[in-house]
Order: structure tokens, then sequence, then C-alpha cells
């Protein structure tokens, strides 16, 4: 039941753009949904806007090459702007052109002159994609959150830059899809600690407000575990436990401070990330789905299928329609 | 936070380690890293430190979060640097009197303004361009903008500013030392093809010019119509005979950089993204003949102790007690299994950037968004490099 609804949201061609801060694992959740998808059973193509956003080293593969499948039912395909352009041109009975128009460096300077040119290629693209159905969801690892506003709101710059020609038709297109959620929705991620917190209700009132986009639930990374320890913060408190649970012999004092050390970082931690979740509740109002912290190791496709899973445990425990 | 672990306004100026001594005797630290690293707060620390050691010190924050800014009184994106209050940097007086502490957040559009302003030739060549819509676009906008003026305003206040110390947070873009290229950026617009081409003259130059690119223009012009092409050209011709003054400015940002004075701080956190990018920089960095003097590396999770403790069966007990005493142990285990792989991550990092002091600061239960906070981060980022190494540049 609760796949099902994952599994609905990710259907119909729709593009999801992943976006967030720095740091706050963005990437990440773009692999992870993708991967919940496929383990819903639907294709799912993952687009990388540039090179360096370490989606290939997340699943062991290399991207550098063009698209190829990360994991079954999960396509990456990275996507540049020169490459975009130059099948836009082709596509448009320009193709003697188009290598020199990119080779010359022409484009730098028109993408230079016109802004948002590059993001409208690479957007074009992406709606050329969710036309044609190349997959059930098409996830975009997208740039980082005060890019993404720049980003998404390039076709209404260029609306207002460019008035005839490929361009504008391209431009109005890709708006069009923006601003229909059935299209196109973003999801934003964020960390419960303060700047990401702000930052993100930033991006998501500029997002709705300017651009007319529809967001999907928020994902809040990194959420330590709650072990119910906030008694368990001393020695004492420690070495009682272990007597009541009958170990055998006193626990020594070294580990019985350790023990109790980890558990105040926790509770400490912990209370850190609740006050942050509160504001952010508070200040934006949006469905939200939490992902784990994760100490064991670092991210290969095991770890991408736990957050898998809790995104589809979230978004099922969701209110439909949110 | 506790005030009681922080040490007093004055309590060791510069501090004892490599970075209190960069930022006690250096003219100019560029801070470099990718973004969600505490790069802005590390700049802010280390002007801290340069002020609190009597130094006249600005630092030149990009983007930084709200009650920062607030703290270092930054209300709105400025051109020009502020001067912190003397009470709130220093709040026991025991700086030394020469100590002053500035702050500004770099406004990409309006330092861009006054570079224009500055290279043109007369005022309404300088109004022409400033208006022209392409130049909007791209003094606010365009990708590399920032970087470029980020290191624009660093010349400016290193020429004009008199400050003796100027500490520079560096964009947190994906490529977030684009900034070395910035100043060649617009030099290598200025001296393209096309651009020569608009700029010819007269219609004479046109005709004896190359007819391919004439194919160009038409072609950009079916792509995006005429109108633009005809804005572009425009944008271009109102930068006629200032090529020269551009040029020459960003040969000297250029040169700035590679002053022995100048010295670069790769911030960093030991995540896997993250260590990997600062290997990155470390690489542009030593490319480009840019020394780094330090590697500081934020965000820790703290150690509990050397040993693991085993854990013993206890299956009799109290069943609540027993899950209570299973999670206090697998709570520990889950934070022992991060430092370790914390500790490798930063291993292949320290020797993928060679021998520089690399400073640690662990994850802190504080927000970092006041004076006393910044003085909290200080304690760890100003002591006696970590491993011992000595170094530098």
């Amino acid at each position: 039941m609760r796949a099902m609804e994952l599994a609905e949201w990710c259907s119909s061609s729709r593009v999801i753009i992943v976006a967030g801060k720095g740091g706050v694992g963005k990437t990440t959740t773009a692999a992870a949904l993708a991967v919940a998808a496929a383990r819903a059973g639907r294709r799912a193509l993952l687009i990388e806007l540039d090179g360096k956003s370490g989606l290939g080293s997340m699943f062991g593969v290399d991207t550098t090459g063009g698209e190829v499948e990360a994991y079954p039912g999960v396509r990456v395909l990275p996507l540049a702007p020169d490459e975009a352009l130059i099948e836009y041109l082709e596509g448009h009975g320009l193709r003697r052109m188009s290598k020199r128009l990119v080779g010359s460096g022409v484009l730098d300077i028109v993408a230079t002159a016109v802004p948002g040119m590059k993001e409208i290629l690479v957007l074009g693209k992406v709606k050329a994609l969710q036309r044609a159905g190349a997959a059930d969801v098409i996830v975009v690892d997208g740039p980082a959150a005060g890019h993404a506003v720049t980003f998404l709101l390039s076709p209404k710059g260029l609306l207002d830059a460019v008035r005839v020609g490929p361009v504008l038709t391209q431009a109005v297109e890709v708006s069009e899809m923006l601003a229909d959620p059935d299209r196109a929705q973003v999801v934003l991620v964020t960390l419960p600690e303060e700047t990401p917190v702000n930052e993100t209700v930033e991006t998501a009132e500029a997002l709705v407000d300017r651009i007319g986009l529809t967001l999907g639930p928020l994902v809040v990374n990194g959420l330590y575990p709650d072990r119910a320890l906030e008694r368990l913060t001393t020695p004492e408190a420690v070495r009682a436990v272990a007597e009541r649970a009958g170990v055998d012999g006193p626990v020594p004092d070294g580990e019985a401070e350790q023990l109790a050390r980890a558990a105040r970082f926790l509770v400490r931690r912990r209370a850190l990330q609740e006050e942050q979740l509160g504001r952010l509740a508070e200040r934006l109002d949006l469905p939200r789905v939490a992902l784990p912290f994760l100490f064991s190791s670092d991210l290969g496709p095991g770890e991408l299928e736990v957050l898998a899973d809790a995104l589809t445990a979230g978004v099922g425990a969701l209110p439909v329609g949110a | 936070m506790n005030p009681k672990a922080a040490p007093s306004g004055g309590d060791s100026p510069g501090g004892e380690g490599p970075l209190g001594r960069l930022a006690a005797e250096r003219p100019i630290i560029v801070c470099c890293g990718s973004g969600g690293v505490g790069k802005t707060t590390t700049a802010a620390v280390l002007a801290l430190a340069g002020a609190r050691s009597g130094r006249d010190a600005v630092v030149v924050t990009i983007d930084p979060a709200r009650r920062l800014a607030n703290a270092l009184g930054l209300d709105a994106l400025s051109d020009t640097a502020h001067e912190i209050d003397r009470e709130r940097w220093d709040p026991a007086g025991v700086a030394p009197a020469g100590g002053r502490l500035s702050a500004l957040m770099l406004d990409t559009k309006s330092t861009f303004d006054h570079l224009v302003l500055k290279y043109s030739a007369d005022p309404a060549q300088g109004a022409r361009i400033l208006e022209n819509r392409f130049y909007r676009n791209i003094s606010g906008f365009l990708s590399g903008t920032q970087e470029y003026m980020a290191m624009e305003k660093l010349h400016e206040l290193h020429e004009e500013g008199g400050y003796e110390l100027i500490v520079i947070d560096t964009p947190p873009t994906r490529n977030a030392l684009d900034f070395l290229d910035a100043p060649a950026r617009l030099t290598r617009l200025l001296d393209n093809k096309l651009f020569r081409l608009v700029m010819a003259p007269t219609r004479a130059s046109f005709r004896m010019a190359n007819l391919a690119l004439q194919a160009f223009f038409r072609t950009v012009s079916k792509v995006i119509g005429t109108e633009v092409v005809e804005d572009l050209v425009l944008f271009f011709q109102a930068f006629e005979g200032m090529e020269d003054g551009f040029r020459e400015r960003a040969q000297r940002v250029l040169a700035l950089l590679n002053d022995p004075g100048t010295t670069f701080v790769l911030v960093t956190a030991p995540a896997r993204d993250a260590v990997s990018e600062a290997g990155y920089f470390a690489g542009r960095l030593s490319g480009a003949g840019l020394g780094i003097s330090g590697l500081v590396v934020n965000r820790i999770h703290p150690e509990f102790g050397v040993d693991r403790p085993v854990r013993r069966a206890a299956p009799n007990g109290d069943p609540e007690a027993v899950r209570q005493l299973e999670a206090l142990y697998e709570n520990l285990d889950d934070f022992a299994a991060l430092s370790e792989r914390e500790r490798r991550h930063l291993e292949g990092l320290e020797a993928s950037v060679g021998r520089v002091p690399v400073v640690r600061v662990p994850l802190l239960e504080v927000e970092v968004c006041d004076i006393e906070s910044l003085t909290e981060v200080g304690r760890y980022l100003l002591a006696a490099a970590s491993d011992g190494r000595a170094g530098g540049r």
C-alpha cells in the first residue's frame, strides 16, 4: 500500500528536481529517490547536471562516458549544456553550425550575454525527455539551493530577453512544464540545522512565488535515531541499568563514562535537531519525510537502499494528495 | 553555549597555532572549500583573531548565515566595509589599540558597476554599459561573476583599504575555485574573435572579416533572434576601449593571488564528498602554483574512548534494562564507527594535500551565530596543529 504511493508519485514520466544547499545530501536524496522508484517497479532516469556530483561513485559506476545503468531500473544520464545545444541545433537542421558554434566559444559569449541560456538548454533537454516518456520518473540532481532559483527562473528570464526564435519556444515550453505539477515538481532537501533551514524556507518561497512551481514533500536528512537514552547520560545511570539487566560484575568506570558521554552527545544533538524541526514546521507548510543519519559507512548501493526504503515509508505515510 | 568554556575576549589573541600565526602575520588569507563546511565561519574567526592581535582586519564574506551576518553588523549586501564596534569583538577591552575589525558582505553587482565606471573613458560610456540589458543580467546572475568580483574586491581592499589583514571567503559554487580563472574570464571574452568582429569600426572590416564568422551571426540570430544579437553587439560596443584596462586589472589580481604574502586556507568537513572536493581544490591550488598554509577540518564527531568496550551478555535481567543497555552499546559503537570513518577520510586527504598543518574543529553543540560562538570555534581553530606537524609555505 505504502510502496504504491511512492510508485504513484514516481510515474507518468514526471520530472522531480531535487534541490538543496551544498552538503545537505541533495545528490544522495536524488539517488535514493531513483532507487526507491526502481524498487517500486518504476523505471527511473537520474540526471546529473555536472560531472562532479558524485553520483557515479555512489553507485560504483562511471558516468563520464554518458548514460549508464547504475542500479537495476535506474539509469544515470549526465547532461552538459554544450551537448544539449549541439543536440538541439542538430534537431533543428543546424547540424553544420552546431559544432562550430560550441567549439569556437561562441556559446560562451551567447550564454554570457543571454542569462539562462545554458540552463534553458539543459531544461529543454529534460523537457524533451519528459515528453518522450524516457522513464516513469525523471529525477534531476539539481543545483545548490540558491542556484536552483536562478536555474529554474531561467525560462522566465529568457522570455524577457528573447522574443523570437526556437529558444523562445523552448523557454515557453519549459515554463509550461515547470508550472504543471503532473509534469514537474521540486523536492527540497535540508538538514535539521539553523542555516540550511533558513535557506530552505527562502528557496521554497522563491520557487513557489516567483516560478509557480509545485513543491513535493520536504526531505529532512541526517536525523539521529531516537534511542531513548535521555535518562542514561551519567556513568551512575549506566551502571545502574547494567546491574538491572543482570550484567555479571560492575561496568568499569572508563566504560560507563564512554557509554554515558556517547549517550549525552546523542541526546543533545537530537534536541538541537528537534528544535530546528520545530522551526521548519513553523515556517514551511510542507509535508516532511525524514531520512536517518547513517553512521556505518559511506554511501553505496546498500545505503541507498536503506534511504530509499525510508523515503518510500515516509512518502507512504503522508496524507493522500500531499 | 557555555560561557565558561570560552576564553575571555582578549585571551590568546592570535593563538599559538599555525592559523593564529597566519592571522597575526599575513596580509591576505583566502578561505576555500565546498559549500556547507564552515568556510564563512573560518574566515570570520581568522579576521577576529587578527583584530585581537592588534591588526586592522577586514573579512569579506559571501552569503553568510543570517545570524552570523547580524552578529557582524552586516544587515545588507554592501560595497564598502563596515567597522564593527570594538565592544562587540573585544568585550574585555584587552586587544591592542591598533586592532580593528571590519566586515563586508560582497555585493557582486555594485562591485561590477564600480569597476565599469572606473575603466570607462567617460561617464557617458559608463552609463551606457550600466543601462545595457545584458550587462544588467550579467552583473547580477552570470555564474563566475561572483568569483570574479570577490577577487576584484580583494584587490580593491588591498590597494585602497589600508588594511593589515584581509580575510576573504570564496563563493560556495560547485567550481569553488573558479575565482582562480575569474580574472582571466573577461579578458578571454574580450579577446574572442566574435567580439573583435563586432567591435570592428567600419563596414569595410566587416567585409574583410571571415565569412564563416558572419555565418555565425546568422546562426546565432536564427536561434535566439536578431534583436538579441543587436543587443549583444551594442553591449560589446559599449565596452570599446576598455579592454586594456580590464586586462591589466586582471593581471594585477592574478599577481596579488600569487604574492608571497597571500595565503590559502582549505576548509573541509570529514565527509566523503567534502573530502574529495577538498582534494580537488588542493590540486587546483598547487597546479596554479599557490600554496596552502593550513587545512581546517570542521564538524568532526567526538571520540568517546580509544578502546571499544566488548558487550557482555546479560540474558537474565530486567528486559527493559537489557534493551536500554543494548541501546547504550549500540550508540557507542555507532559513534566509534563514525569516528573511524572520519579518520580514514582525513588520512587520505592529508596525504593528498601534502605537508600542511591540519587543524581540527569538533562538531559544536551550538550554532555559530555570534562573536561568543566565533570565539569558541577560535579555541580550536587557532590552537596548535592537531597532528603536531609544523609547516606552512
